[in-house]
């Protein structure tokens, strides 16, 4: 199943969103990086590694991020990576709506590409 | 002009420097962005002064490779990773080096702007603080050129990035979290740029009174 990790500046958004898909899908592996080590609003390299490492196997991981330094500290965390980084993807999309699309078909067993096709249509131009 | 020593002596005071500023940071990201960058920095160059404190340093590459790491890993804003990004930029122009001369401190602001550059997206003109680097690098490149002593050299970046603050009140924001607010950003300084003056202008004061 693909891994999906949820990076936001608010541990509440990420629990929240983790809720509502869990209506959906209680199986897919859904990791949660929301707010700073000092539970502040912001994000965090280390946070966001560690979900990475969570849900990370061979059929990959796909990193849904909120805003602003949310992007940056996704990239960082992916430089330093100690799994495959090939396998791990940050994907631009629409946070709540592409997350849960995403966790929903990981649920379903659908692959890494089906996903991104199936959340294509949500992208909202944050990654520069 | 500088053993490893004085480096950790500069970043040090760097590090306290921004600890003293924390509320006029703070302040000014509070105009015009989420009121935590002096929060951000005064955390992140804490951990700063823990690994300078703590570790034992091969190389002015290591040196600058931990600290920017500990910046990267306890800023908690994008502070962390484009602060940590310039630290590590450096530190890579520095590889095996035990001592730093004032061209490669030049050198080593080059590669933090190319560094931030590529990490942030962003450019000059964006009230970011790029806007405080650019001019600081240009105004010690040109000093070295015109063969100016260490200490003249260090005043000059100091200066540069202090004159670069101050025109970040004319800018309109282009890039985090006061993009949201645009044009409202006008007559105040960012807060990026202020770090980066009060980070230079530390280090020059260092050496001037060293
Ligand atoms: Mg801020």
């Amino acid at each position: 199943m693909v891994g999906i990790v949820l990076v936001s500046h608010s541990r509440k958004i990420v629990e929240g969103i983790r809720e509502l898909a869990a209506q959906m899908a209680k199986d897919a592996p859904v990791a949660l990086a929301g707010g700073t080590e000092d539970d502040r609003l912001g994000t965090d390299m280390n946070k966001i590694s560690n979900a990475v490492h969570d849900v990370y196997s061979e059929d990959g991981v796909l990193v849904f991020f909120d805003m602003g330094s949310a992007y940056m500290n996704a990239q960082m965390a992916l430089d330093f990576l100690e799994e495959d980084g090939s396998k791990v993807e940050i994907v631009d999309a629409a946070f709540v709506e592409g997350a849960i699309t995403a966790i929903v078909d990981s649920g379903l067993n659908k692959s890494m590409d089906e996903i991104k096709a199936d959340i294509a249509s949500m992208k909202l131009g944050k990654m520069p | 002009m500088a053993e490893l020593n004085q480096v950790i002596g500069a970043l040090n005071h760097a590090a306290d420097i921004i600890e003293n500023n924390k509320q006029h940071l703070t302040e000014l990201d509070g105009a015009i962005g989420d009121g935590d960058h002096g929060i951000n920095m005064s955390r992140g160059f804490s951990f700063v002064k823990k690994t300078l404190d703590e570790g034992s340093f091969e190389t002015a590459a290591d040196l600058f490779k931990k600290s920017g790491m500990a910046l990267v890993a306890h800023v908690g804003g994008a502070s962390g990773p484009l602060f940590g990004t310039a630290f590590l930029r450096a530190s890579m122009t520095l590889k095996d080096k035990t001592e730093i001369t004032i061209e490669d401190y030049i050198n080593l602001l080059k590669a933090s702007i190319e560094g931030i550059k590529m990490r942030g997206k962003s450019d000059a003109g964006e009230k970011t603080m790029l806007d405080a680097l650019i001019p600081a690098y240009e105004a010690g490149e040109q000093a070295v050129q015109q063969g100016k002593n260490t200490v003249e050299v260090l005043q000059a970046v100091k200066e540069g990035s202090e004159k670069g603050l101050k025109e970040t009140e004319k800018l309109v924001a282009k890039k985090g979290r006061a993009s949201y607010v645009g044009e409202r950003s006008i007559g105040h300084q960012d807060p990026g740029a202020a770090s980066v003056a009060l980070i230079l202008g530390a280090i020059a004061d260092y050496f001037s009174e060293a």
